[in-house]
């Protein structure tokens, strides 16, 4: 992770920002010219990358296995939501300030604070997960994650099973691939810096990483709420694309769709992980009409992956890690 | 007093259920030390079973007598699981025994996946009527106090299972292999176990218990879907993990609790004051408490992560 | 009757045994005396079919075994009570003798051997009805090596049988172990850090050495030779 792919970043997110600034699609950007679908499969493979590579975080980096990213997921775009649709006047009110950049600006507030309350909620779910692991601690997860959607759905004021509607949609493409890169970059940087050595630490050995004086309890967490933060994060950017949630719609089978991907990109390598989150986006919008045969396929994959190549299929890409922080393949 | 008797009741017959799915997993992580993600959808498949061989049977035994008739249709569906717990781990478990425990972990999801999906294909989507195997019937013996005749008859059954799965633990030779090979599976090959037999022998019983189960809680609710087993599935984890994984006596007890907690927090929810929606996040609540405070559960040893 | 022909084992990347080679005679005790990793208990290992033999072979009465699987190679008659002796902790005493026999199916013969152990070993028949892992580490070694006989074996493996054992039960456990070899014929390979013991045992041993054998000889010489008395019998 050179000063050269920082700058490399940067620029593309000053694009990406100023493309999602002119809002509208007749600005003079090549990318506006795309029709209206692929647009929506470019968001939603966004929203995905960024789930993808923040659960790898915990799944891959770390070692550790989550089974309840859709319960952090729903704790953003539920907490998001509550910002922009339930109390939108009163936020805007107290934006006025801002000008006509108000309704923005509670947008970006709010993903804030939804991706801030995942993050609460990802320190919940981690500090008592700590002495577990493996299958213990994927199940463990998931129970919290039902756990999230069982209170929201029975929370009145969030709309209970109904869900809310009525989000405005104020998430963009610019918006969303605007934070996939910035969790690339988080997360890479993260796992790439002196102090992120401690990850690998924790996943390749634990007891070996203690007695060297790492402080695995504290890297637990840190995955935990760092991956639950960028979770949250996405399911604010969701909830503002769709403009519906359901406590339904985040269930476990959601949280199997981020394993999958983190899977087949091959735990621990974040470019790898990206391009499984883009290429799972556009082949499920292939397979939309053959939906039943869709997860039998997946389900059969993730078995004869794990027999034949447990390291995912694109695990060990190394040229193409390169290209991307985060080093893949071999970490 | 009648009322809280009448949750006991209704609380065990859905306990007995979680208690022979918890079988299952507590059996399976006792000889691979590895937690059978699927276990709760080979119920579902058990469930199924019984319903098209129930419907197929059903005209051909009108003469039979009721008994006969229901027993056939668990037999049929016991055996059929137990055929496909022991393919199933041939084709996707076998293969992993000596991967890492993450590995085997995601193929199980996998399986579960597969089962969902591929039960969905061939079964439908659409939540099916159970045929009711015995005509159900009301006893009540003091006011106001109501058992149907299944609950009773799931309890008793339920009951025979239990004794009989003693006796086959306790007294046979692959019951003493089990054993054997769950304390310490280095020194049961050098008895000369054939793990593989005593593996394929374990996931067969588990997975009968669980088509049993799946039978009961199909007559008790009447409606079964491709996507029964998840929660069911889960929730007799819970109780196995409650009992203390790897004991048979911990995983029967810790399912008939986690029946009756999650019936009387529904019905006392209000005097609770936690909503009855609350109802499937009972059994997680539970877990996460023992888990933080009494990992090894209510029967069982500290619990042994091999490193 | 045992015979490794220039056997290679080892564990993941690592080499344990460099091409082992070693004779076992009918009715004899045979040892393996060497340093803490010096290949004896892999050497035991890749015999019983816990570890892959990677080149060589290992023969037994003729047959060859390179590669079996465990159970199979416990039903040819060759034994293994492994190092740390290995008893079902939660079975009864009983119980651990009952998979001693666990190949077996002659009711008759089951029991007359069961009397033989508990005849052998008196102080497991005060405690047949106790859990195998409260017996002290003395008591469990005996039930190893009990249970082992159960199978009716040919020739019996014993890895460290004095292995944190009080010295007293060391000598009774020595004794017993000669002892069957007389009464039963039983051909015995020993592995043992106490060389002092082994040698005493023994009619024949070899030293073992980073994975080769070093020296073989008679008990008695590789006792008088001045190396292994350097490096092993601390003279």
């Amino acid at each position: 992770m050179g000063a050269r792919s920082l700058v490399l970043i940067a620029a593309l997110a000053v694009g990406l920002v100023s493309f999602c600034f002119t809002g509208h699609p007749e600005a003079a950007w090549p990318l506006a010219q795309i029709d209206d679908y692929l647009l929506n499969i470019l968001i939603l493979a966004g929203i995905n990358v960024i789930l993808a590579v923040s659960l790898n975080i915990v799944n891959g980096h770390t070692g550790q296995f989550s089974l309840g990213h859709a319960g952090f997921m729903a704790v953003g775009a539920y907490g998001s939501a509550a910002l922009t649709q339930l109390n939108g006047k009163a936020c805007l009110a107290s934006l006025s300030f801002l000008g006509s950049a108000a309704p923005l600006g509670l947008f970006v507030l709010s993903l804030l604070v939804g991706g801030l309350l995942a993050a609460l909620a990802g320190l919940a779910v981690g500090l008592p997960s700590l002495r577990l692991k493996g299958d213990y601690l994927a199940i463990v997860t998931l129970g919290f994650g039902e756990i999230i959607r069982v209170m929201i759905q029975n929370t009145e004021s969030l709309g209970g099973a109904r869900g809310l509607a009525g989000i405005p949609n104020h998430t963009t493409l610019g918006w969303t691939w605007l934070v996939s890169l910035i969790s690339i970059y988080c997360v890479g940087s993260l796992v790439n810096s002196t102090y992120g050595r401690g990850f690998l630490a924790v996943r390749d050995d634990e007891i070996a990483a203690e007695a060297m004086g790492i402080n695995t309890t504290r890297y637990k967490v840190t995955a935990f709420v760092v991956g639950a933060f960028f979770a949250g994060l996405a399911g604010g950017l969701y909830a503002h694309f769709i403009g519906y949630v359901t406590p339904e719609g985040f269930s476990f089978l959601k949280s199997v769709d981020v394993v999958v991907m983190v899977i087949l990109g091959g735990m621990g390598s974040t470019a790898g992980v990206t391009v499984a989150a883009i290429g799972l986006t556009f082949l499920n919008e292939a397979l939309r009409e053959a939906e039943q045969y869709r997860m039998v396929a997946f389900a059969l994959l993730l078995i004869i992956l794990m027999i034949t190549r447990p390291q995912g299929l694109l695990g060990g890409l190394g040229g193409l890690a390169r290209w991307l922080p985060g080093k893949g393949g071999k970490s | 007093m009648n009322e809280l008797l009448q949750q006991l009741i209704n609380g065990l017959s859905l306990g007995a259920v979680y208690a022979l799915i918890a079988l299952g997993y507590t059996m399976v992580y006792g000889v691979l030390r590895f937690i059978n993600f699927a276990h709760g959808d080979v119920f579902m498949v058990g469930a199924f079973t019984g319903m098209y061989f129930g419907r197929w049977l059903k005209p051909l035994a009108a003469a039979w007598p009721e008994w006969l008739f229901a027993s056939t249709v668990l037999l049929v569906s016991m055996l059929s699981c137990a055929i496909l717990g022991i393919v199933l781990e041939r084709l996707a478990y076998k293969p992993l025994r000596e991967r890492p425990r993450l590995t085997v972990l995601i193929t199980a999801i996998g399986v579960s996946l597969l089962l969902e999906y591929a039960g969905q294909l061939v079964f439908g989507a659409a939540p099916r009527g159970f045929p009711s195997l015995i005509t159900s019937s009301s006893i009540s013996g003091i006011e106001g106090l109501h058992a149907s005749n299944i609950q009773v008859i799931v309890l008793v059954v339920t009951a025979l299972l239990l004794w009989g799965l003693h006796l086959v633990v306790m007294r046979t030779r692959l019951g003493l292999a089990m054993r054997a090979l769950s304390l310490n599976p280095t020194a049961a090959r050098l008895m000369g176990v054939n793990t593989n037999v005593v593996i394929s022998f374990t996931f067969g019983i588990g997975s009968a218990l669980a088509a049993a189960g799946a039978i009961f809680y199909a007559s008790l609710y009447q409606a079964i879907d491709p996507f029964m087993g998840v929660l069911p599935g889960m929730k007799a984890f819970v109780a196995a993990v409650l009992g203390g994984i790897g004991s048979l006596p911990g995983a029967m007890v810790g399912g008939l609790i986690l029946g009756v907690v999650e019936t009387l927090v529904v019905g006392y929810s209000q005097l609770l004051g936690i909503p009855p929606g609350y109802r499937d996040a009972v059994a997680f609540v539970i877990l996460i408490l023992i888990l933080l405070f009494k990992p090894s559960g209510l029967f069982g040893k500290t619990m042994r992560e091999k490193v | 009757m045992l015979e490794l022909l220039n056997v290679t084992a080892g564990y993941g990347s690592i080499t344990a045994l460099h091409g082992v080679s070693l004779r076992v005679e009918k009715g004899t005790i045979v040892t393996l005396v060497g340093a803490n990793g010096a290949g004896k208990s892999t050497t035991l290992r890749a015999i019983s079919g816990l570890l892959p033999v990677r080149e060589g072979k290992v023969l037994f009465e003729g047959k060859e075994l390179t590669n079996k699987r465990p159970h199979q190679i416990v039903a040819c008659g060759l034994a293994h009570v492994p190092e740390g002796r290995m008893i079902f902790s939660n079975l009864t005493v009983l119980e651990n003798l009952q998979m001693g026999a666990y190949l077996r199916r002659d009711r008759a013969g089951i029991a007359s051997d069961q009397e033989f152990v508990l005849e052998t070993f008196p102080r497991l028949r005060e405690r047949t009805w106790q859990q195998a892992g409260t017996l002290s580490g003395g008591e469990q070694q005996m039930l190893a090596i009990g249970r082992a006989l159960m199978g009716r074996p040919r020739c019996l493996m014993l890895d460290e049988p004095s292995l944190g054992i009080a010295p007293l039960l060391v000598k009774t456990i020595f004794e017993k172990i000669v002892q069957v070899n007389r009464e039963l014929g039983l051909t015995v390979l020993l592995v043992e850090q106490n060389a002092h013991l082994a040698l005493e045992v023994s009619q024949f041993g070899y030293v073992l050495e980073t994975g080769r054998i070093l020296l073989s000889d008679r008990s008695e010489h590789l006792k008088t030779n001045p190396a292994v008395q350097a490096a092993y019998l601390g003279a």
